[in-house]
């Protein structure tokens, strides 16, 4: 069992949560927003050859879900340390 | 050498490469075999997830679905790599924290029930049996178009090769391998796209020559693409919806939410060292599969637009059926490609009109495998897109068959009706548990039942209705009750089964449709495939209901919850009794 005092557990956990949902935010706005819901919209703007809402909807988005969830480890673990809730191995 | 020759030596030995891995890491406890000792590097696991997760379906079928719906096709380049930012956040860290064995033992144990934990070993066997006699039947293909052996040799001898690394080795044995696997079917996808590229805009990265003009033109390749079918009256490929949006946005998210509910992708997060690892691992992971998956659209485009141009070289000028090249020939051979001159002029006509039409048939999974013959590339290249494709459907069968067996031997019998089995009498059930599991799904696989053809997306449907929804009110609920678990899994499931059923047939049988089975009664006009995500909605809502009628959770299941949002001890946790 962990050594924190209940109040630390909490606020650790209520910035994880914020944490996700800030990243859940950007995951929705690039696949379901930039691919499906804005499709037509950002279709009208083009880069290189690519019209843009193709290019979210093909290629962009999942550029994008790479590079949050290593932003999320690198926020979490950060978070970790600063909670001293690191594993030790 | 001959392309049969070439082919059988590269097959060969990649297999001898798997078969000297079997030996090499065989598995001396059920934690080697469960979790491969829960010591594998994160970026190799990530590898190793990667080459577990695309099967069959996405090395072969993936760019000629894409191919032929154009925009359409992104729900399954965003909802298959979507789902593990779900993964990452909101599911692998917390499993791995609590550090057991199986995504069954995990829901029976926060629900404190054996009911619960039987309830989602029912949900784990359908979704990973329907979907492993796909893999199966992409080895008997594999092996009959590209070594000339029958059906069902090619189905024994990869039957053979999985038995020896998962029986032997379980999870270890299937790690190293699959961590192999991944670099064979990598090289056999990227490098005909390479070249493909090469000769169409001169840039030799397919995802930036997806962007680029032609060669020698102005004209950007999806512009010319676009031109090239609308002119054949189909329909434009870059914005060709599927359906409709709301369709494409129900179809996206239930491929996302079904690969973060899928128990053979989440047990590769139980290999890994700590939680942090477990984060990372999914990030890895993702990087490894989006070298395919945006490939996978240049390789679509280009396809298509290399088919259009070899039957109409300029336009209203068609191919003379006599100055057919020797890759179309071969295909006709294998009854996938198929013309026919219906006005007699002695050239092929293509158009979107079925009256007109001479392409009668153009079977949307030759692209991959015709492609190194498209782009003229020797035949090396094409024997390693053979191994590929068996690579890609061996690795996923393992993967499924070790999810398939652990539930088993160690949700079943040892969790449920023997309890007081020991650890080597385990090892031994789950070996057993392993073989049964292989040749059940081979049986499957020569035998395929009338629903084989709609089994992955139901895979899909069934992980997202029923366990998905589970995972996530076990992990971040203090409240859900066993009651409500329960109610919730059972009613995801049932409402899903009941929507795909009532418009594919009772298990696929076209006939034993019931209420309408028409497209516009579909439900807001969401097609079946795309249903799981409702299911899980379902799910979710009763299982709140129902917690909030009866009585809370005990203290000790609460203390659990808190106990998995913190990394720390989690080492602790991994011993296990």
């Amino acid at each position: 069992m962990s050594h924190l005092s209940e109040s630390r557990a909490k606020e650790y956990w209520r910035r994880n949560k914020l944490l996700m949902l800030k990243l859940a935010s950007v995951w929705f706005i690039v696949s379901f927003g930039g691919g499906v819901l804005l499709v037509d919209v950002l279709n009208h703007i083009q880069v290189g050859g690519y019209k843009l809402g193709f290019w979210f909807a093909q290629q962009g988005s999942i550029y994008t879900f790479i590079a949050l969830i290593f932003y999320y480890a690198r926020a979490m673990h950060k978070l970790d340390q600063a909670f001293d809730v690191e594993e030790r191995n | 050498m001959d392309l049969t020759t070439t082919t059988y030596l590269v097959v060969g030995f990649t297999f001898a490469v798997y078969l000297g891995i079997a030996i090499w890491a065989r598995a001396g406890s059920t934690k080697e075999f469960y979790v491969a000792g829960g010591g594998i590097h994160p970026i190799a696991n990530g590898m190793a997830t990667a080459a577990d997760w695309m099967s069959a379906a996405s090395f072969i079928g993936m760019a000629g679905l894409i191919a032929f719906m154009g925009y359409g096709g992104s729900v399954f380049l965003m909802g298959w790599t979507g789902g593990y930012v779900i993964l990452a956040m909101l599911v692998a860290p917390y499993l791995r924290k609590y550090g057991k064995f199986t995504v069954p033992e995990f829901i029976g144990d926060r629900f404190y029930s054996d009911t619960a934990r039987i309830v989602a070993v029912l949900c784990l066997i359908i979704c990973s049996v329907t979907y492993v006699i796909g893999q199966m039947k992409g080895i008997g293909v594999a092996f009959s178009r590209f070594l000339e052996t029958d059906y069902a040799t090619g189905l024994y001898t990869g039957m053979v090769i999985v038995f020896f690394y998962a029986v032997l080795g379980g999870m270890k044995g299937i790690t190293y391998t699959q961590i192999a696997q991944y670099c064979v079917l990598i090289l056999a996808y990227t490098i005909p796209a390479i070249f493909i590229s090469l000769q169409l805009t001169g840039n030799p990265i397919p995802q930036l020559g997806l962007g680029s003009t032609l060669v020698g033109t102005d004209t950007y390749l999806l512009d010319k693409l676009d031109q090239t079918v609308q002119m054949l009256g189909f329909s434009q490929y870059t914005t060709q919806t599927r359906i409709s949006s709301l369709n494409m946005f129900a179809y996206t998210a239930s491929l996302m939410i079904g690969t973060a509910g899928l128990p053979h992708v989440i047990i590769r997060f139980f290999t890994v060292p700590t939680v942090k690892d477990a984060r990372s691992s999914a990030g890895w992971a993702l990087v490894f599969i989006a070298i395919l998956y945006t490939t996978a659209p240049a390789v679509a485009a280009m396809a298509r637009l290399n088919i259009m141009q070899t039957i109409e070289p300029s336009p209203g000028e068609y191919l003379k059926i006599d100055e057919r090249p020797d890759w179309f020939r071969n295909w006709e051979n294998t009854g996938l490609l198929v013309i026919e001159d219906k006005n007699g002029d002695g050239r092929i006509q293509y158009s979107a009109d079925a009256e007109t039409n001479e392409l009668v048939k153009l079977d949307r999974d030759i692209l991959v495998l015709a492609n190194p013959e498209i782009a003229q590339l020797p035949n090396w290249v094409i024997a390693l897109v053979a191994a590929g494709g068996l690579a890609a459907a061996l690795s996923t069968a393992a993967g499924l068959l070790l999810a398939i067996s652990s539930a088993i031997s160690h949700d079943l019998l040892k969790g449920t009706f023997m309890p007081n089995i020991s650890e080597k009498a385990e090892l031994n059930a789950s070996r057993c548990a392993m073989a049964a599991a292989i040749a059940g799904a081979g049986y499957l696989g020569l035998h395929p039942p009338g629903f084989a053809a709609g089994t992955v997306a139901l895979a899909f449907g069934l992980a997202a209705s029923s366990i998905f929804p589970a995972l996530m009110m076990g992990i971040f609920s203090k409240t859900v009750t066993r009651e409500g678990a329960i109610a919730g899994m059972l009613s995801g499931i049932g409402v899903t089964l009941f929507y795909v059923f009532q418009h594919k047939g009772i298990m696929f049988v076209a006939d034993w449709t019931y209420l309408e089975h028409l497209a516009p009664h579909w439900f807001f006009g969401i097609e079946p495939n795309a249903f799981g995500v409702f299911g899980a909605i379902v799910n979710f809502s009763v299982a709140l209901l129902v917690s909030q009628l009866t009585s809370a959770p005990p203290e000790r299941i609460q203390a659990l919850v808190e106990d998995i949002r913190i990394p720390m001890g989690s080492d602790v946790a991994v011993i296990h009794p």
